[in-house]
Protein backbone atom coordinates (compact mmCIF):
# COMPACT_ATOMS: atom_id res chain seq x y z
CA UNK A 1 0.00 0.00 0.00
CA UNK A 2 2.11 3.30 -0.89
CA UNK A 3 -1.38 6.09 -0.87
CA UNK A 4 -1.26 8.19 2.66
CA UNK A 5 -3.11 6.59 5.56
CA UNK A 6 -6.84 7.98 5.79
CA UNK A 7 -8.13 9.71 8.69
CA UNK A 8 -11.01 8.80 10.65
CA UNK A 9 -13.78 11.09 8.59
CA UNK A 10 -14.90 14.14 10.84
CA UNK A 11 -18.53 13.47 11.08
CA UNK A 12 -17.45 10.00 13.12
CA UNK A 13 -14.75 11.90 14.79
CA UNK A 14 -17.51 13.83 15.99
CA UNK A 15 -20.24 11.15 16.59
CA UNK A 16 -17.78 9.49 18.91
CA UNK A 17 -17.58 12.67 21.08
CA UNK A 18 -20.28 11.71 23.93
CA UNK A 19 -20.22 8.28 23.63
CA UNK A 20 -20.12 7.57 27.33
CA UNK A 21 -17.03 5.15 28.15
CA UNK A 22 -18.19 2.07 30.43
CA UNK A 23 -20.47 0.88 28.01
CA UNK A 24 -17.80 1.23 25.63
CA UNK A 25 -15.33 -0.48 27.39
CA UNK A 26 -17.61 -3.07 27.97
CA UNK A 27 -18.04 -3.81 24.15
CA UNK A 28 -13.94 -3.25 23.35
CA UNK A 29 -13.23 -5.97 26.29
CA UNK A 30 -15.83 -8.62 25.03
CA UNK A 31 -13.79 -8.26 21.29
CA UNK A 32 -11.11 -8.45 23.19
CA UNK A 33 -11.70 -11.50 25.34
CA UNK A 34 -13.27 -12.98 22.29
CA UNK A 35 -9.49 -12.59 19.83
CA UNK A 36 -7.40 -13.57 23.18
CA UNK A 37 -9.30 -16.63 23.55
CA UNK A 38 -9.18 -17.79 19.70
CA UNK A 39 -5.91 -17.00 19.37
CA UNK A 40 -4.36 -18.93 22.40
CA UNK A 41 -0.90 -18.50 20.09
CA UNK A 42 -0.98 -14.81 20.83
CA UNK A 43 -0.54 -15.25 24.90
CA UNK A 44 2.65 -17.32 24.26
CA UNK A 45 4.03 -14.98 21.63
CA UNK A 46 3.93 -12.08 24.24
CA UNK A 47 4.98 -14.19 27.20
CA UNK A 48 5.95 -12.25 30.19
CA UNK A 49 5.18 -8.88 28.55
CA UNK A 50 1.51 -10.18 28.50
CA UNK A 51 1.25 -8.27 32.02
CA UNK A 52 2.36 -4.86 30.67
CA UNK A 53 -0.43 -2.40 30.26
CA UNK A 54 -0.26 -0.89 26.56
CA UNK A 55 -1.43 2.86 26.25
CA UNK A 56 -3.28 2.64 22.05
CA UNK A 57 -3.32 6.27 21.27
CA UNK A 58 -5.65 6.48 18.38
CA UNK A 59 -4.97 10.09 17.53
CA UNK A 60 -8.12 10.94 15.43
CA UNK A 61 -10.45 9.00 17.75
CA UNK A 62 -11.39 11.41 21.02
CA UNK A 63 -10.42 8.64 23.65
CA UNK A 64 -7.41 6.81 24.58
CA UNK A 65 -7.68 2.33 24.74
CA UNK A 66 -5.56 0.66 27.67
CA UNK A 67 -4.86 -2.88 26.75
CA UNK A 68 -3.98 -5.62 29.05
CA UNK A 69 -3.05 -8.78 27.73
CA UNK A 70 -2.79 -10.64 30.66
CA UNK A 71 -6.46 -9.98 31.56
CA UNK A 72 -8.15 -10.26 27.86
CA UNK A 73 -8.90 -6.69 28.51
CA UNK A 74 -9.41 -3.31 27.00
CA UNK A 75 -11.04 -0.21 28.15
CA UNK A 76 -11.74 3.39 26.78
CA UNK A 77 -10.43 6.79 28.58
CA UNK A 78 -10.94 10.37 28.24
CA UNK A 79 -7.83 12.12 26.63
CA UNK A 80 -7.58 14.33 30.15
CA UNK A 81 -6.85 11.28 32.51
CA UNK A 82 -4.83 9.04 30.77
CA UNK A 83 -4.46 5.69 32.86
CA UNK A 84 -1.06 4.32 34.37
CA UNK A 85 0.98 2.24 31.05
CA UNK A 86 4.04 0.51 30.39
CA UNK A 87 4.41 1.68 26.90
CA UNK A 88 2.07 4.08 24.45
CA UNK A 89 1.65 3.19 20.35
CA UNK A 90 0.15 6.72 18.51
CA UNK A 91 -0.87 6.80 15.22
CA UNK A 92 -4.04 6.96 13.64
CA UNK A 93 -6.46 4.63 13.60
CA UNK A 94 -5.94 3.43 10.11
CA UNK A 95 -2.98 2.55 10.52
CA UNK A 96 -3.80 0.05 14.09
CA UNK A 97 -6.29 -1.10 11.53
CA UNK A 98 -4.13 -2.30 8.57
CA UNK A 99 -1.41 -3.61 10.96
CA UNK A 100 -3.75 -5.68 12.61
CA UNK A 101 -4.94 -6.78 9.62
CA UNK A 102 -1.73 -7.28 7.54
CA UNK A 103 -2.55 -4.45 5.54
CA UNK A 104 0.92 -2.42 6.35
CA UNK A 105 4.12 -3.09 8.39
CA UNK A 106 4.70 -1.77 11.60
CA UNK A 107 8.39 -0.84 11.15
CA UNK A 108 7.50 1.25 7.59
CA UNK A 109 4.61 3.00 9.85
CA UNK A 110 7.26 3.66 12.17
CA UNK A 111 9.87 4.76 9.55
CA UNK A 112 7.51 7.31 7.60
CA UNK A 113 6.66 8.53 11.23
CA UNK A 114 2.64 7.21 11.07
CA UNK A 115 3.43 5.13 14.21
CA UNK A 116 5.41 6.59 17.48
CA UNK A 117 6.13 4.44 20.42
CA UNK A 118 6.81 5.41 24.00
CA UNK A 119 8.02 3.52 26.88
CA UNK A 120 8.71 -0.35 27.13
CA UNK A 121 10.08 -0.87 23.20
CA UNK A 122 10.66 -4.49 23.78
CA UNK A 123 7.09 -4.67 24.51
CA UNK A 124 6.04 -2.96 21.96
CA UNK A 125 8.00 -5.10 19.76
CA UNK A 126 6.27 -8.70 21.33
CA UNK A 127 2.75 -7.15 21.04
CA UNK A 128 3.10 -6.11 17.19
CA UNK A 129 4.87 -9.68 16.40
CA UNK A 130 2.37 -11.75 18.76
CA UNK A 131 -0.42 -9.57 16.82
CA UNK A 132 0.99 -10.24 13.35
CA UNK A 133 1.25 -14.01 13.78
CA UNK A 134 -2.28 -14.34 14.73
CA UNK A 135 -3.87 -12.99 11.63
CA UNK A 136 -7.12 -11.31 13.36
CA UNK A 137 -9.80 -10.30 11.38
CA UNK A 138 -12.13 -7.68 13.51
CA UNK A 139 -14.70 -7.78 10.63
CA UNK A 140 -15.62 -11.70 11.49
CA UNK A 141 -14.69 -11.18 15.25
CA UNK A 142 -17.33 -8.50 15.81
CA UNK A 143 -19.57 -10.96 13.01
CA UNK A 144 -19.35 -13.70 15.61
CA UNK A 145 -20.10 -11.87 18.81
CA UNK A 146 -23.20 -10.38 17.14
CA UNK A 147 -25.08 -13.55 16.63
CA UNK A 148 -27.62 -13.60 14.49
CA UNK A 149 -27.37 -10.28 13.02
CA UNK A 150 -23.72 -11.05 11.22
CA UNK A 151 -24.51 -11.63 7.68
CA UNK A 152 -26.17 -8.09 7.54
CA UNK A 153 -23.23 -6.83 9.83
CA UNK A 154 -20.48 -7.98 7.50
CA UNK A 155 -22.31 -6.25 4.94
CA UNK A 156 -22.58 -3.16 7.02
CA UNK A 157 -18.76 -3.57 7.68
CA UNK A 158 -17.96 -4.20 3.64
CA UNK A 159 -19.78 -0.53 3.25
CA UNK A 160 -17.65 1.47 6.09
CA UNK A 161 -14.87 -0.26 5.05
CA UNK A 162 -15.19 1.19 1.60
CA UNK A 163 -16.60 4.64 2.50
CA UNK A 164 -13.65 5.11 4.86
CA UNK A 165 -10.70 3.62 3.62
CA UNK A 166 -10.60 1.68 7.24
CA UNK A 167 -8.86 -1.95 6.91
CA UNK A 168 -11.57 -3.63 8.90
CA UNK A 169 -10.86 -7.73 7.27
CA UNK A 170 -7.82 -9.17 7.87
CA UNK A 171 -5.87 -9.37 4.14
CA UNK A 172 -5.82 -13.38 2.40
CA UNK A 173 -5.19 -12.64 -0.79
CA UNK A 174 -1.97 -11.43 -2.23
CA UNK A 175 -4.24 -9.47 -5.00
CA UNK A 176 -5.34 -7.77 -1.28
CA UNK A 177 -2.08 -5.83 -1.95
CA UNK A 178 -2.58 -4.73 -5.22
CA UNK B 1 16.17 -19.37 -12.16
CA UNK B 2 18.00 -17.90 -9.36
CA UNK B 3 16.83 -19.23 -6.13
CA UNK B 4 14.72 -16.77 -4.24
CA UNK B 5 15.51 -16.93 -0.31
CA UNK B 6 12.71 -15.07 1.63
CA UNK B 7 12.96 -13.92 5.76
CA UNK B 8 9.51 -15.20 7.97
CA UNK B 9 10.04 -14.19 11.96
CA UNK B 10 6.72 -16.15 12.45
CA UNK B 11 4.44 -18.99 11.46
CA UNK B 12 2.36 -16.57 9.14
CA UNK B 13 5.07 -14.76 7.74
CA UNK B 14 6.16 -17.95 6.34
CA UNK B 15 3.01 -18.55 5.15
CA UNK B 16 2.88 -15.23 3.27
CA UNK B 17 6.26 -15.54 1.47
CA UNK B 18 5.36 -19.40 0.34
CA UNK B 19 2.35 -18.12 -1.29
CA UNK B 20 3.85 -15.35 -2.45
CA UNK B 21 6.25 -17.01 -4.78
CA UNK B 22 9.52 -17.55 -2.25
CA UNK B 23 11.51 -20.56 -3.23
CA UNK B 24 13.04 -21.05 -0.14
CA UNK B 25 12.18 -19.44 3.68
CA UNK B 26 14.73 -18.91 6.24
CA UNK B 27 13.81 -19.20 9.19
CA UNK B 28 14.84 -19.47 13.49
CA UNK B 29 13.95 -20.99 16.66
CA UNK B 30 12.78 -18.44 19.45
CA UNK B 31 15.91 -18.58 21.20
CA UNK B 32 19.35 -17.44 21.38
CA UNK B 33 20.49 -19.56 18.68
CA UNK B 34 19.04 -17.23 15.73
CA UNK B 35 20.96 -14.06 15.21
CA UNK B 36 17.15 -12.47 14.87
CA UNK B 37 15.93 -13.45 18.44
CA UNK B 38 13.44 -10.61 19.19
CA UNK B 39 10.59 -10.47 21.77
CA UNK B 40 7.52 -12.36 19.66
CA UNK B 41 9.26 -13.42 17.15
CA UNK B 42 10.27 -17.04 15.83
CA UNK B 43 9.66 -20.80 16.01
CA UNK B 44 9.03 -23.22 18.52
CA UNK B 45 10.13 -27.06 17.29
CA UNK B 46 6.34 -27.67 16.49
CA UNK B 47 6.00 -24.47 14.68
CA UNK B 48 8.98 -25.55 12.47
CA UNK B 49 7.69 -29.13 12.00
CA UNK B 50 4.00 -27.68 10.50
CA UNK B 51 6.34 -24.73 8.87
CA UNK B 52 8.39 -27.30 7.01
CA UNK B 53 5.14 -29.11 5.77
CA UNK B 54 3.49 -26.05 4.40
CA UNK B 55 6.55 -25.04 2.99
CA UNK B 56 6.97 -28.60 1.30
CA UNK B 57 3.46 -29.07 0.12
CA UNK B 58 3.82 -26.03 -1.97
CA UNK B 59 7.42 -26.77 -3.92
CA UNK B 60 9.30 -24.50 -1.06
CA UNK B 61 11.99 -25.33 0.72
CA UNK B 62 12.49 -24.30 4.65
CA UNK B 63 16.43 -23.14 5.86
CA UNK B 64 16.62 -23.37 9.16
CA UNK B 65 18.97 -20.52 10.87
CA UNK B 66 21.49 -21.48 13.69
CA UNK B 67 23.43 -18.64 12.95
CA UNK B 68 24.61 -17.34 16.48
CA UNK B 69 27.96 -18.57 18.44
CA UNK B 70 27.40 -20.82 21.05
CA UNK B 71 28.54 -19.64 24.75
CA UNK B 72 30.97 -21.88 26.60
CA UNK B 73 29.29 -24.07 28.29
CA UNK B 74 25.96 -23.58 26.81
CA UNK B 75 26.51 -25.67 23.91
CA UNK B 76 23.43 -28.36 23.81
CA UNK B 77 20.82 -25.41 23.13
CA UNK B 78 22.58 -25.05 20.35
CA UNK B 79 23.03 -28.70 19.32
CA UNK B 80 19.41 -29.39 20.26
CA UNK B 81 18.49 -26.88 17.66
CA UNK B 82 20.45 -28.59 15.32
CA UNK B 83 18.53 -32.16 16.10
CA UNK B 84 15.29 -30.21 15.87
CA UNK B 85 15.91 -28.85 12.51
CA UNK B 86 16.50 -32.00 11.37
CA UNK B 87 13.24 -33.82 13.34
CA UNK B 88 11.45 -31.19 11.47
CA UNK B 89 12.31 -32.14 8.01
CA UNK B 90 14.44 -28.73 7.04
CA UNK B 91 16.14 -28.66 3.28
CA UNK B 92 18.93 -26.78 5.17
CA UNK B 93 20.66 -25.18 8.59
CA UNK B 94 22.42 -21.93 8.37
CA UNK B 95 25.33 -21.89 10.36
CA UNK B 96 28.71 -19.52 11.39
CA UNK B 97 30.24 -20.93 14.44
CA UNK B 98 33.06 -23.88 13.54
CA UNK B 99 32.27 -25.27 16.51
CA UNK B 100 28.92 -25.95 15.67
CA UNK B 101 30.14 -26.95 11.80
CA UNK B 102 31.99 -29.65 13.01
CA UNK B 103 28.94 -30.94 15.28
CA UNK B 104 26.66 -30.82 12.53
CA UNK B 105 28.98 -32.67 10.17
CA UNK B 106 29.76 -35.15 12.71
CA UNK B 107 26.23 -35.69 13.80
CA UNK B 108 24.15 -34.86 10.99
CA UNK B 109 26.01 -35.63 7.79
CA UNK B 110 22.40 -35.66 5.88
CA UNK B 111 21.45 -32.41 6.79
CA UNK B 112 22.54 -29.32 4.33
CA UNK B 113 25.13 -26.75 5.59
CA UNK B 114 25.08 -23.37 4.39
CA UNK B 115 27.71 -20.65 5.84
CA UNK B 116 25.51 -17.79 7.59
CA UNK B 117 26.45 -14.31 6.64
CA UNK B 118 27.89 -14.12 10.07
CA UNK B 119 30.59 -16.17 9.55
CA UNK B 120 32.08 -13.34 7.58
CA UNK B 121 33.87 -15.17 4.95
CA UNK B 122 34.61 -12.84 2.08
CA UNK B 123 37.19 -14.73 0.10
CA UNK B 124 37.92 -18.20 -1.60
CA UNK B 125 40.32 -19.11 1.14
CA UNK B 126 37.78 -19.33 3.88
CA UNK B 127 35.02 -20.56 1.45
CA UNK B 128 36.93 -23.47 0.48
CA UNK B 129 37.85 -24.00 4.14
CA UNK B 130 34.88 -24.21 5.10
CA UNK B 131 33.77 -26.28 2.28
CA UNK B 132 36.23 -28.92 2.71
CA UNK B 133 36.23 -28.74 6.37
CA UNK B 134 32.52 -28.97 7.27
CA UNK B 135 30.77 -29.67 3.85
CA UNK B 136 29.04 -26.48 3.58
CA UNK B 137 26.93 -26.31 0.27
CA UNK B 138 26.13 -22.69 0.25
CA UNK B 139 27.75 -19.66 1.34
CA UNK B 140 25.98 -16.52 2.03
CA UNK B 141 28.39 -13.69 1.17
CA UNK B 142 28.96 -10.49 3.39
CA UNK B 143 27.14 -7.26 2.08
CA UNK B 144 30.98 -5.55 1.44
CA UNK B 145 31.48 -6.77 -1.65
CA UNK B 146 31.29 -5.47 -5.03
CA UNK B 147 29.68 -7.47 -7.82
CA UNK B 148 33.70 -7.94 -9.47
CA UNK B 149 34.79 -9.52 -6.40
CA UNK B 150 31.68 -11.71 -6.42
CA UNK B 151 32.70 -12.91 -9.76
CA UNK B 152 35.70 -13.45 -8.98
CA UNK B 153 35.01 -15.33 -5.90
CA UNK B 154 33.04 -17.82 -7.57
CA UNK B 155 35.72 -18.40 -10.16
CA UNK B 156 37.68 -19.71 -7.17
CA UNK B 157 35.22 -22.20 -5.14
CA UNK B 158 33.12 -25.02 -5.89
CA UNK B 159 30.16 -23.77 -3.53
CA UNK B 160 26.77 -21.97 -4.25
CA UNK B 161 26.97 -18.41 -3.50
CA UNK B 162 23.61 -16.75 -2.19
CA UNK B 163 23.92 -12.66 -2.03
CA UNK B 164 21.34 -10.19 0.02
CA UNK B 165 19.21 -7.96 -2.72
CA UNK B 166 16.64 -6.04 -0.22
CA UNK B 167 16.11 -4.76 3.23
CA UNK B 168 18.07 -4.01 5.78
CA UNK B 169 21.78 -3.43 5.14
CA UNK B 170 25.00 -4.25 7.60
CA UNK B 171 28.01 -2.57 6.73
CA UNK B 172 30.20 -4.22 9.11
CA UNK B 173 32.21 -6.99 9.42
CA UNK B 174 29.00 -9.48 10.19
CA UNK B 175 29.18 -11.99 13.09
CA UNK B 176 32.81 -9.81 14.82
CA UNK B 177 30.84 -6.46 14.96
CA UNK B 178 30.69 -5.39 18.38
CA UNK B 179 28.83 -1.88 18.23
CA UNK B 180 25.86 -3.02 19.87
CA UNK B 181 27.02 -5.21 22.56
CA UNK B 182 29.17 -2.34 23.61
CA UNK B 183 26.12 0.09 24.32
CA UNK B 184 23.68 -2.63 25.60
CA UNK B 185 26.51 -5.59 27.08
CA UNK B 186 24.44 -8.04 24.79
CA UNK B 187 25.54 -9.36 21.67
CA UNK B 188 24.14 -9.68 18.17
CA UNK B 189 26.68 -12.44 17.30
CA UNK B 190 26.31 -14.28 20.98
CA UNK B 191 23.02 -13.57 22.34
CA UNK B 192 21.23 -12.81 18.39
CA UNK B 193 20.12 -9.26 18.95
CA UNK B 194 21.45 -6.41 17.34
CA UNK B 195 20.37 -3.47 19.03
CA UNK B 196 17.67 -5.03 21.57
CA UNK B 197 14.81 -3.53 21.86
CA UNK B 198 15.02 -3.66 26.00
CA UNK B 199 17.65 -0.93 25.60
CA UNK B 200 15.77 1.16 22.86
CA UNK B 201 13.88 4.36 24.62
CA UNK B 202 12.32 7.15 21.68
CA UNK B 203 11.62 10.05 22.68
CA UNK B 204 9.48 13.18 21.47
CA UNK B 205 11.82 16.10 22.61
CA UNK B 206 10.76 19.11 20.82
CA UNK B 207 10.21 18.93 17.35
CA UNK B 208 13.07 15.65 17.31
CA UNK B 209 12.34 12.34 17.53
CA UNK B 210 15.40 11.18 19.97
CA UNK B 211 16.44 7.51 19.55
CA UNK B 212 18.72 6.10 22.57
CA UNK B 213 20.65 2.76 22.56
CA UNK B 214 21.62 1.79 26.19
CA UNK B 215 21.45 5.43 27.06
CA UNK B 216 23.79 6.20 24.36
CA UNK B 217 21.79 8.97 21.85
CA UNK B 218 22.10 7.67 18.29
CA UNK B 219 19.38 10.03 16.26
CA UNK B 220 17.76 12.97 16.30
CA UNK B 221 14.86 12.80 13.46
CA UNK B 222 13.34 16.16 12.66
CA UNK B 223 9.65 16.32 12.31
CA UNK B 224 8.59 14.75 9.31
CA UNK B 225 11.78 12.89 8.53
CA UNK B 226 12.07 9.62 7.84
CA UNK B 227 13.08 7.33 11.39
CA UNK B 228 15.84 4.73 11.10
CA UNK B 229 16.65 1.98 13.05
CA UNK B 230 18.19 2.43 16.51
CA UNK B 231 21.63 1.06 14.96
CA UNK B 232 24.94 2.79 16.23
CA UNK B 233 26.06 1.76 12.43
CA UNK B 234 23.70 4.33 10.94
CA UNK B 235 23.69 6.79 13.93
CA UNK B 236 24.53 10.58 13.57
CA UNK B 237 27.26 11.60 15.29
CA UNK B 238 28.75 15.01 16.00
CA UNK B 239 32.96 14.73 16.26
CA UNK B 240 34.91 17.51 15.44
CA UNK B 241 32.13 20.26 15.01
CA UNK B 242 30.72 18.04 11.95
CA UNK B 243 27.43 16.11 12.22
CA UNK B 244 27.10 12.98 10.15
CA UNK B 245 26.74 8.98 9.75
CA UNK B 246 30.07 8.21 10.47
CA UNK B 247 29.76 4.62 9.09
CA UNK B 248 26.75 4.51 6.65
CA UNK B 249 23.05 6.54 6.00
CA UNK B 250 20.10 4.90 6.99
CA UNK B 251 19.02 3.32 3.86
CA UNK B 252 18.18 -0.02 2.85
CA UNK B 253 19.29 -2.05 0.16
CA UNK B 254 17.99 -2.30 -3.25
CA UNK B 255 19.46 -4.96 -6.22
CA UNK B 256 16.73 -5.65 -8.30
CA UNK B 257 18.65 -3.72 -11.43
CA UNK B 258 21.96 -5.60 -10.34
CA UNK B 259 19.94 -9.08 -10.48
CA UNK B 260 21.09 -10.12 -14.17
CA UNK B 261 24.88 -8.79 -13.19
CA UNK B 262 24.63 -11.09 -10.41
CA UNK B 263 23.42 -14.23 -12.12
CA UNK B 264 26.34 -13.77 -14.77
CA UNK B 265 29.11 -13.23 -11.46
CA UNK B 266 27.88 -16.87 -10.58
CA UNK B 267 25.60 -16.52 -8.02
CA UNK B 268 22.78 -19.00 -7.44
CA UNK B 269 20.26 -17.43 -4.80
CA UNK B 270 19.24 -14.00 -3.69
CA UNK B 271 17.90 -13.31 -0.21
CA UNK B 272 15.78 -10.98 1.30
CA UNK B 273 16.50 -9.29 4.75
CA UNK B 274 13.69 -9.05 7.24
CA UNK B 275 12.94 -11.65 10.04
CA UNK B 276 11.54 -8.80 12.09
CA UNK B 277 9.45 -7.70 9.30
CA UNK B 278 5.76 -8.24 9.11
CA UNK B 279 3.85 -10.80 6.62
CA UNK B 280 2.56 -7.40 5.24
CA UNK B 281 6.40 -6.49 4.66
CA UNK B 282 6.90 -10.59 3.34
CA UNK B 283 3.96 -10.88 0.72
CA UNK B 284 4.94 -7.13 -1.03
CA UNK B 285 8.57 -7.85 -1.08
CA UNK B 286 8.40 -11.25 -2.02
CA UNK B 287 6.09 -10.92 -4.88
CA UNK B 288 8.56 -8.17 -6.09
CA UNK B 289 11.56 -10.34 -6.32
CA UNK B 290 9.95 -13.59 -7.39
CA UNK B 291 8.99 -11.04 -10.37
CA UNK B 292 12.32 -9.99 -10.93
CA UNK B 293 13.69 -13.37 -10.89
CA UNK B 294 10.99 -14.54 -13.18
CA UNK B 295 12.39 -11.92 -15.45
CA UNK B 296 15.85 -12.17 -15.03
CA UNK B 297 15.11 -15.95 -15.81
CA UNK B 298 13.65 -14.63 -19.38
CA UNK B 299 15.44 -12.48 -20.54
CA UNK B 300 13.43 -9.17 -19.45
CA UNK B 301 14.84 -5.94 -18.34
CA UNK B 302 13.99 -5.51 -14.59
CA UNK B 303 10.89 -4.80 -13.21
CA UNK B 304 10.99 -1.30 -11.01
CA UNK B 305 10.13 -2.80 -7.52
CA UNK B 306 8.05 0.64 -6.11
CA UNK B 307 9.05 -0.73 -2.35
CA UNK B 308 11.00 2.19 -0.75
CA UNK B 309 8.36 2.82 1.55
CA UNK B 310 8.87 -0.13 3.38
CA UNK B 311 12.45 0.39 3.68
CA UNK B 312 14.73 2.05 6.60
CA UNK B 313 15.34 5.60 5.13
CA UNK B 314 12.36 5.18 3.01
CA UNK B 315 15.19 5.00 0.01
CA UNK B 316 17.44 2.18 -1.46
CA UNK B 317 21.22 1.73 -2.52
CA UNK B 318 22.76 -0.55 -4.23
CA UNK B 319 25.06 -1.05 -1.32
CA UNK B 320 29.02 -2.14 -1.99
CA UNK B 321 27.64 -4.07 -5.06
CA UNK B 322 28.38 -1.05 -6.83
CA UNK B 323 29.94 1.40 -3.82
CA UNK B 324 31.76 4.58 -4.23
CA UNK B 325 33.89 4.85 -0.63
CA UNK B 326 34.25 8.15 0.74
Amino acid sequence: MTAPLPRLPRPLRLAALPLPLPPLSLFLGAVTRRMVKSHPEMTRRLGDYGGHRFLIDPLDLPWLLLLHPADAAMTAHRRARPPAHDARIAGPLSAFLAMMHGAEDGDALFFSRDLTVEGDTAAVLALRNAIDDAELDLAEELATLSGPLATPLRGLLTGAERATGLTLHRMTRLDDFA
Amino acid sequence: MMELVCPAGTPAALRAAVEAGAHAVYCGFADETNARNFPGLNFTPEDMAEAVTFAHARGAKVLVAINTFPRAGAEPLWHRALANAEAAGADAVILADIGLLAHAADRHPALRRHLSVQAAAANPDAINLYASAFGVRRVVLPRVLTVQEIAAINREIDVETEVFVFGGLCVMAEGRCSLSSYATGKSPNMNGVCSPASHVAYAEEGRDLAARLGGFTIHRTPKGAPAPYPTLCKGCFTSDGQTGHIFEDPVSLDATQLIPELAKAGVSALKIEGRQRSRAYVAQVVRAFRAAVEAQAAGRPMPETMLARLTEGQKATTGAYAKTWR
